[in-house]
């Protein structure tokens, strides 16, 4: 009986080793074989990090989220445009003013193309800018500190969208209006939009040492809808160059109305010439009103500007600036490849992609070869800047991005794929499915001079079945395609935040070196800090009570305060002594009606209360912090009005 | 066949054992950013009737880049008085020259500790706390209340430790 269990032991043996290990040896399934390799691709495992950091914007949410490629992982959410409670972000009295417009405070916005600074066309990973669409804005997030350091908004535009994309040294971040409106804004009637409505491209100079945003020029264009934009690179660099719709002019029920034309717009401006002219005095001046909030982060705190004028530009007074290239069909996206010599139509009614030649434009340009004009802005024709048609078999292409080989990877809406194409032989390579009806699509560096050819992340506006259903509302799909090989391979699908129109990506290295771990206590110029604690102190000022509060593991000083009283605005200016990486810490009062602070080490933030009934009321440190951060509490005493109790702040009975 | 399956049953046994993936690779840090050092092995806090805050240790060097450290005859006063700002800016929230407070109270600490097991407390409290015996004990005794490390140079530590022989 042993004997026999041995045996069949044995014999179990051997069918194991037939059995197992298989997918070492390879090809016995190839799905099998295929997919565990997928795995290995984008498994980064515990404690290792990502190739690539990829900026997501959120969309609706106003922010740009940080993610790991290849993993998929979400590292960071960094407020841009809107309120964001979880740090205290437009809620706190520092960084408040940083949501401030011409319209007053606005708190939150529709943010959509994230873009990486540059130097000579390749991504230095200095700053991201991104735009605001709704209440037009641009931002600049530090990317060593990835908070956002600045917002200038714009003005005469409308529907913020062929924006934020920068020229190749990041001499201009370009912003250009969607929705033409009357310049300056007045009251008129809507029907009469054709020939009086403007659409406004302004470019926004960076400075090359801090980065501050400054409205150069705007350039007044026709009342078309300008969608999107891309400068030149390489040899095209000068230029930029921007999408229309809607030459058609109309008003209402542009579903229909601004599909007429069987030919749209590529606006190409050649901005070196407008800046030359303005230089030399030209443009005229105008009145206008609008924010510029820039963050300190020395004194943690952000002032908001208001600016009353701004440089505007005909630019039929500067010949030789603006020239129109027909392109079919209502294009949204426009791209200009590495080289710089091909631009990119996506005609999103087309099925086939336009590419026009740079060389070809310049030879027209020089032979005045004009097929008339609109609004006294000459129109080349469309068959001498042609370079070539894509004819891909997709309906719908939307965005197209460049891996630095030679292929082109556009993204076809209608058809939910993405098609590899190369350039100059305009030879569909290979299609994959998006799943489902990708927007843009992105490569780390792929609309620079030099593209990481790695990965493509497909952008999806549909999830559909994607992942567990989470009720009616889903979380924007997001792929992962490994293009390193001659056909493109679908390797992830994960969750985005809100939703990302497009996204940027930089080598992990470029960044995480430099990256900011704590601000220096003795860094701190906020007029508020406490920057030793026996300097915590609390002063009355008529209705107004100022706590100077310092914050360390794991205690506040002081932590009992009495003589506070029904009516005041208390206003808690909290510094965090910490000193090491990641240990922040956390601060609410109970029955604010703001938000909490979140607190970086060194850093010093404000948040205001205002009690309405007598007692006395705990506070304490939202962010668990150490083994004793249970005990991080404290207590004010809010007296009645009438009351004479004199203000007096304790630690410990000091 | 008895033969056989003494061979089969070996492979058996052989195969069990393989299969089980690749080494693990040991003590590997990544390469971008911090990550937390793996775990040391656990000592139990030796019992004594001397808390660790009374407890003089002098020939104890503690844990971390501070190896020798010779102080001069002379206490020099311009260091002490920059390490006397330091320690206000950085250390005063949790220690008192007055009274012990969220953790000891630095005077006569030279009475009791050497100044390599100062200056390394300073630098690096949590390897210390992670490998020096003092240092655990007094993490215990002082209610879990770890020492926060305030990102200080060498030069600063140093100064600090001047300031300390003035108190």
């Amino acid at each position: 009986m042993k004997k026999y269990k041995i045996q069949l032991l044995s014999l179990l043996g051997m069918a194991m080793f037939l059995t197992s290990c298989g997918d070492n040896n390879g090809n016995k399934k190839s799905s099998g074989a295929l997919n565990s390799n997928n795995a290995e691709k984008v498994y980064v495992a515990p404690g290792e990090h990502d190739e690539f950091y990829a900026f997501m914007s959120g969309g609706y949410s106003g922010n740009l989220t940080v993610y790991g490629l290849p993993s998929g992982r979400m590292f960071k959410e960094i407020p841009v445009f809107s309120q964001f409670p979880t740090t205290g972000y437009g809620y706190s009295e520092e960084t408040k003013p940083m949501l401030n417009t011409s319209y007053g405070f606005v708190p939150a916005d529709d943010s959509h193309h994230p873009d990486i600074s540059q130097t000579n066309g390749e991504l230095d990973g200095r700053w991201i800018f991104i735009n605001g669409n709704n209440t037009p804005r641009i931002a600049r997030i530090d990317l060593q500190t990835f908070e956002t350091a600045e917002i200038i908004e714009v003005p005469n535009s409308a529907g913020n969208h062929s924006s934020s994309y920068i020229t190749e040294n990041t001499e201009y971040v370009v912003a250009g209006t969607r929705f033409s409106v009357p310049i300056p804004q007045r009251d008129m009637p809507i029907a009469d939009y054709k020939g009086n409505f403007k659409g406004a491209l302004s470019f926004i100079s960076v400075d090359p040492e801090d980065g501050e945003m400054a409205i150069k020029f705007q350039l007044i264009m026709p009342g078309f809808n300008y969608d999107l934009s891309h400068p030149g690179r390489d040899k095209s660099h000068g230029w930029f160059f921007f999408t229309t719709y809607n030459t058609e002019e109309s008003n209402s029920l542009l579903e229909v109305n601004a599909s007429q034309n069987d030919k749209d717009f590529i606006a190409a401006v050649n901005w070196k010439k407008i800046e030359e002219y303005v230089n030399n005095g030209g443009g005229t001046k105008m009145p206008a009103n609008y924010a510029h909030n820039v963050y300190d982060e020395h004194t943690h705190t952000a002032t908001t500007t208001m600016n009353k004028e701004v440089l505007t530009v005909d630019p039929t007074k500067v010949p030789g600036a603006v020239y129109f290239l027909p392109t079919p069909k209502s294009p949204h996206g426009v791209d200009v490849d590495p080289t710089g010599n091909y631009i990119i139509g996506n005609g999103k009614l087309s099925a086939d992609l336009t590419v026009h030649s740079f060389d070809k434009m310049l030879a027209a340009i020089e032979g005045k070869k004009f097929d008339g004009e609109a609004y006294g802005i000459p129109i080349l024709k469309f068959e001498d800047v042609l370079a070539g048609q894509v004819k891909s078999g997709g309906l719908g292409p939307l965005h197209t991005e460049f891996d630095g080989k030679g292929n082109a990877y556009t993204t076809f809406f209608i058809s939910s794929e993405v098609v590899k194409w190369k350039l100059g032989t305009w030879e569909v390579l290979d299609r994959k499915p998006t799943f489902y009806s990708v927007g843009h699509g992105m490569i780390p560096g792929g609309n620079s001079r030099k593209p990481f050819g790695k990965y493509f992340v497909s952008m999806n506006k549909i999830t559909k079945d994607r992942y567990l259903p989470t009720g009616p509302e889903l979380e924007h799909s997001a792929q992962l395609y490994d293009i390193s090989g001659d056909k493109m391979e679908l390797i992830y699908d994960f969750p985005t935040h809100g939703e990302p129109h497009y996204a940027a990506a930089i080598p992990a290295e470029m960044l995480a070196p430099k990256s900011k771990k704590i601000y220096r206590l003795d860094d701190n110029k906020h007029p508020d800090a406490v920057t030793t604690p026996d300097k915590a102190r609390v002063v009355r000022k008529g209705n107004e009570v100022h706590i100077y509060m310092a914050m360390i593991r794991s205690h506040f000083t002081p932590d009992n305060i009495e003589g506070v009283k029904v009516g005041d605005k208390v206003y808690f200016h909290i510094t965090n002594h910490e000193q090491d990486f990641d240990v922040p810490h956390g601060f609410m009062m109970i029955g604010q009606n703001t938000s909490g602070l979140l607190i970086m080490p060194g850093q010093t933030k404000t948040s205001v209360w205002e009690p309405k009934q007598p007692g006395v009321w705990p506070f304490y440190c939202t962010d668990f912090c150490s083994a004793l951060h249970q005990e991080m509490q404290g207590y004010v005493r809010v007296s009645p009005a009438s009351s004479d109790i004199e203000l007096s702040w304790t630690l410990d009975g000091e | 066949m008895k033969t056989i399956h003494r061979i089969a049953l070996l492979f058996t046994l052989g195969l069990l054992l393989s299969c089980g993936g690749k080494e693990e690779k040991k003590n590997k840090r990544p390469e971008l950013g911090e990550a937390p050092v793996e775990a040391v092995k656990k000592e139990v806090p030796k019992s004594t009737e001397v808390p660790a805050s009374k407890r003089i240790t002098l020939d104890n060097k503690g844990v971390g880049s501070i190896k020798n450290l010779a102080l001069n005859a002379t206490i020099d006063d311009a260091m002490a008085k920059r390490g006397e700002a330091i320690f206000k800016t950085n250390c005063t929230a949790c220690h008192k020259t007055t009274k012990r407070f969220i953790g000891p109270n630095p005077t006569g600490i030279l009475e009791r500790r050497s100044p390599e097991w100062v200056m390394n407390m300073i630098l690096d409290p949590k390897l210390m706390t992670e490998e020096d015996q003092c240092a655990k004990d007094l993490l215990v005794e002082f209610n879990g209340a770890a020492m926060s490390n305030q990102n200080l140079t060498e030069t600063q530590a140093r100064e600090i430790l001047e300031y300390f022989r003035t108190l």
